[in-house]
């Protein structure tokens, strides 16, 4: 059960952020939540950084997408590397 | 009657892998039902402000793997185009051309020569600041075709510091074999994955990902084999099928985070565990640095560790042929580490935003790759059996890509 309590809970904190961050609930009459008063705190005048493209994580879509084919190919891992699914013909 | 040792041992191994199957099947079910919570939740329920289409741009791509007496080489073509200002559709043509033959092949048999093309198509919808993908895939060889469809929403909130997104993946292979024309086995496969990334402050971007796979259907690889004592023979082994279970199950969990540096650069780091129903656990992590001069030039380098422990039914020898029900020989089933090292280096050319084209540049990306195996030998080296020195090998990686942003 090891494995599914920590996958349990780790998705029931993301849910949480995902709940409280979007603000839904506020939408729950006498639910008084603390996390519903934070307001994001990067205005959008700051943000010069994070637009820059050296800040993206896929600069390049078609060589992120083969180094990631790459690795798949000699690695037994796999997932979780933020890209989309796809037939794979690694023979 | 009483068992025997033996046989309460494999009504235990059988109780033990039984135990084991269900632990990932709830592990997927309450995947399942989270990721369906948070579609809920993001797209009735929360503040969304800015999804935007992906960038309109066109690659052509050249890459090449040399390693272990491999070449893969060939193009790829991406293109990528709005339709008014809520669709985007994209088109990747992308192939493989394989000559030579690794280690589990010159072991066993000749070398060969292959062609794989794949072909993607893709269709983005901005809808009330969410953003919903979707794509398909055909991959096909002459003893592989590979079928896939792709579902993805993604939504920003929480002043755009939040983007959370979700996917499912969908994949049909048929698997063959060269020479055999009777030889026809099929896989199913489905990924579910739940990413959330978060603007920490103006310079750091922090996120997390999760991505179950499941597995069923014919999921060895037809042309790898184990190896077995055999007295008969004048090496002292032979060579047999492997045989793999029908059915994997991986969940994999990644963090990542993006820094800007005081002056203009950035550094990055991802890490990644993993782990499946085959026994197979691994890490990885890995460390860049980009550097841009001016608005011409963009260098990067970054380092990458993989580390991975090997299937319960993995062994470099077997005592026979038929020793355990499930048996593995495949390299990448073995217990190894892997080191890479890439550089990049870019030049762009930026024109008027009222040209037709408004920006295009040139790529070079090259990464060294290094495999070291602690349990997988080299069966080809000329010593007895059991001997031969564990087996390693480097790869050069390269990709060289022109870009046309319009």
């Amino acid at each position: 059960m090891k494995m599914v309590n920590k996958t349990s809970v780790r998705l029931i904190l993301v849910a949480c952020v995902a709940l409280f961050g979007s603000g839904c609930a506020s939408t729950f009459d006498g639910f008084s939540n603390p996390l519903a008063n934070i307001e994001p705190w990067v205005k959008p005048y700051e943000r010069s950084n994070l637009a820059d493209p050296i800040m993206s994580m896929n600069r390049n879509p078609v060589a992120l997408s083969y180094a990631k084919h790459v690795f798949e190919s000699r690695e037994g891992a796999r997932g979780a590397d933020g890209g989309a699914g796809g037939g794979c013909g690694c023979n | 009657m009483a068992l025997t040792a033996v046989q309460v041992a494999v009504v235990v191994v059988t109780k033990k892998q039984a135990a084991k199957a269900i632990r990932h099947k709830l592990n997927m079910v309450k995947m399942v039902m989270c990721t369906l919570g948070l579609v809920v939740t993001t797209l009735f329920f929360g503040t969304a402000h800015s999804a935007v289409l992906p960038i309109e741009r066109a690659d052509v791509l050249y890459h090449s793997y040399e390693g272990d007496g491999v070449t893969i080489d060939g193009p790829s073509v991406l293109l990528r185009k709005n339709i008014g200002g809520r669709v985007s559709v994209s088109a990747n043509y992308y192939v493989d051309t394989v000559s030579g033959a690794s280690i589990d092949v010159r072991a066993t048999a000749s070398p060969y020569e292959e062609v794989r093309k794949e072909k993607t198509i893709g269709l983005d919808f901005l809808n009330n600041k969410t953003l919903l993908s979707t794509s398909f895939t055909n991959s096909s060889e002459n003893d592989f075709e590979a079928n896939s469809v792709y579902l993805g929403v993604s939504q920003d909130f929480f002043g755009d510091l939040s983007t959370i997104s979700l996917s499912y993946s969908k994949g049909w292979d048929v698997v063959g074999r060269r020479g055999d024309e009777s030889f026809e086995e099929e896989a199913d496969r489905q990924k579910f994955g739940l990413g959330f990334s978060q603007v920490a402050t103006k310079s750091l971007i922090v996120g997390f990902n999760i991505e179950h796979i499941s597995d069923e259907g014919y999921l060895n690889n037809p042309y790898r084999s184990v190896r077995f004592l055999d007295s008969s023979t004048d090496r002292g082994f032979s060579f047999a099928t492997e045989t793999y279970p029908n059915t994997r199950s991986s969940t994999a969990y990644s963090i990542n985070a993006n820094y800007y540096l005081p002056y203009r650069a950035a550094i990055y780091g991802d890490a990644r565990t993993y782990s499946d129903t085959w026994g197979i656990k691994a890490s990885n992590f890995k460390l860049g640095y980009i550097h841009p001069i001016e608005d011409d030039w963009v260098f990067e380098v970054f380092v990458r560790h993989y580390k991975q422990d090997k299937a319960d039914f993995y062994q470099d020898l077997f005592s026979r042929p038929n020793e355990f029900n499930f048996m593995a020989r495949d390299k990448e089933m073995s217990t190894y580490t892997g080191l890479t090292a890439g550089i990049s280096v870019s030049y762009e050319w930026q024109f008027s935003q009222t040209a037709m084209f408004k920006k295009s540049a040139v790529h070079f990306e090259w990464d060294y790759m290094k495999f070291d195996y602690d349990d997988f030998r080299d069966a080809t080296a000329q010593t007895p059996v059991g001997e031969e020195p564990l087996f390693g090998f480097s790869a050069n990686v390269l990709r060289i890509f022109a870009s046309i942003w319009y």
